[in-house]
């Protein structure tokens, strides 16, 4: 069987590196991430990912597998490391504008404690990374004996990068932003996402209820006895839940913590990813790349009013145009009837007129069929468009649809 | 009946002229959960070595190569409405396709249960 030697792609062995290895990485030594030892004791199976080994599933004894471990975080609480990401916190008296540059979303606006989606953009107005800010600037409590009154600390800005991609976002922020902005790679922080309906409940319980007031894109400094945690409502399931920084020599204790309660589990990449795909997020490095923009792959809300406007970012004019004019190609999303699935790299025809390609698909745990994300041209983009998906020289009956694929479940509030 | 294994993780029936073909429990554990798995069809002609199916896990799709030559004869039908099959019942109920034997020598060397065992324990 070719699965150990010749593999379509990529293969989901440990032998073999996985198919959510990122294609832009560049040869590496593969290290080791604070949770390591643990996950190998939860029977995880460990791949080369982003230049680390990570779990990509848990073993079937322990309820694990992909499916497994996709069906728990849909219906209960997955908890996920994601270690490998980077963490840096920027400071310094004019960070917000100054990382406004770079990227376009409104950032100088962005109240403390609050969280933002952006885009990292090049001069040809391409996407060198997408990343969560947050403005982290710390609030001092008032303090009688020196008289002070509460006030907000000095600016700071939490920013959570993608793992493969992290190396060349700090060159490009050190590059870019003014020697008055500090820098700081928290590499000695591990990252752990509680995701699912239940994991409120469950962190909620863990931390006695402290964190049960923050609404979806809300992150807060939570003192846990010793450990210092920041928590983020946020996710890349879909779903309701929680990121968790924290650094690395609490990381075990935590993650035991979280899964002594009875709603959490461990699970690894593969469900990650397949999370990810139904609720229509993106990956960088197969859905967005340095060859697409940020229109083009529908991602216009990341585009704040203000900054499409007022420009002064990396990219403004060449966004721009593509804004004004309309992209040739949108990213859009494919379902397929059957259970074949056509996965990054298939051709989308209409008769035989090439019109696009896939750039990540898969089979749907929840919902039971193949579904895909890819870009097509512009006539062909409409929700309910009937097109055709080369797989193995078939050719696959799908509809362009709307994303998410899965509804979102995130918990905005009232 | 005689069962033979490859280091590419399939087991063979040999009954007579004919054999049923398969991947192993380990070949399954490692490939994940299974949601799709394509079969040739009767009247293939597989040559030794050459693809022969295609599984499809959630994750990737991995080739599967014939592990010996012949003409299929027939394809699991089952694994086109239940592929979990695969994953469930590997060495039975799974099965891929039935072929006849052109060239009984292609099956010398293969691996018996035992030695197949020793194998995966080295892996």
């Amino acid at each position: 069987m070719g699965c150990f030697s010749a593999v379509r792609g990529a293969s989901m062995l440990a032998t073999k590196g996985c198919v959510l290895s990122d294609n832009t990485d560049t040869p590496q030594e593969i290290e080791q991430l604070p949770l390591d030892a643990w996950h190998r004791r939860k029977g995880a199976r460990m791949v080369p990912f982003a230049g680390y080994e990570m779990p990509i599933q848990y073993s079937a004894e322990s309820g694990g597998g992909i499916v497994a471990e996709h069906e728990w975080t849909r219906s209960q609480a997955g908890l996920f490391d994601v270690s490998h990401m980077g963490q840096l916190m920027l400071t310094g008296e004019n960070v917000a504008a100054e990382l406004e540059k770079l990227l376009p979303g409104a950032i100088t606006t962005l109240k403390p404690g609050k969280v933002r989606y952006s885009l990292l953009i090049d001069e040809d107005g391409g996407i060198l990374d997408d990343l969560m800010v947050t403005n982290a600037t710390p609030w001092i409590e008032a303090d009688e004996e020196a008289g002070t009154e509460g006030h907000w600390g000095d600016p700071a800005y939490y920013l959570v990068v993608n793992g493969a991609m992290k190396w060349d976002d700090i060159a490009h922020l050190r590059e870019h932003l003014p020697d008055e902005v500090t820098l700081t790679h928290m590499d000695e922080h591990a990252l752990v996402a509680l995701q699912g309906p239940n994991a409120a409940t469950a962190l909620n319980r863990v931390m006695r209820n402290t964190i049960e007031d923050m609404i979806f894109m809300e992150s807060v400094v939570h003192d846990f006895g010793e450990w210092p945690l920041r928590i983020t409502r946020a996710g890349y399931t879909g779903e309701d839940g929680f990121e968790i920084s924290v650094p690395a020599e609490f990381a075990e204790s935590l993650c035991d913590r979280l899964c002594a309660e009875i709603e959490v589990r461990p699970c690894g990449l593969g469900a990650r990813d397949s999370l990810r795909l139904e609720a229509g997020l993106p990956l960088y490095g197969h859905d967005i790349t340095t060859e697409t923009d940020p229109v083009s792959a529908d991602l216009g809300f990341a585009l704040t009013k203000r900054r499409r406007e007022d420009g002064g970012w990396m990219g403004h004019e060449k966004v721009m145009d593509v804004f004004n004019s309309g992209p040739a190609r949108k990213r859009v999303g494919l379902t397929f009837e059957g259970r074949l699935p056509a996965r990054e790299g298939a051709k989308v025809f209409d008769g035989d007129t090439e019109i696009g390609r896939i750039t990540s698909g898969g089979f749907s745990p929840s919902l039971g069929h193949p579904i895909a994300m890819g870009y097509l041209e512009k006539s062909h983009i409409e929700p309910g468009t009937e097109v055709e998906v080369e797989v193995r020289n078939k050719r696959l009956p799908a509809k362009v649809t709307t994303m998410p694929f899965v509804p979102h479940r995130y918990h905005r509030g009232k | 009946m005689a069962r033979y294994f490859t280091e590419e993780h399939e087991w063979i029936d040999l009954e007579g002229d004919t054999a049923t073909v398969g991947i192993t429990d380990y070949a399954q554990g490692q490939l994940g959960d299974i949601v799709f798995v394509e079969l040739p069809e009767s009247g293939t002609m597989l040559e030794k070595g050459k693809d022969a199916a295609v599984v499809e896990s959630v994750k990737a799709a991995s080739d599967v190569y014939a592990p010996i030559s012949g003409e299929v004869t027939e394809a699991n039908a089952a694994l086109e409405d239940d592929p979990a099959l695969v994953n469930t019942s590997p060495e039975e109920d799974g099965w891929f396709f039935r072929m006849t034997v052109s060239d009984k020598s292609q099956l010398e060397g293969l691996m018996d249960d035992k030695a197949y065992k020793s194998f995966c324990d080295e892996l």
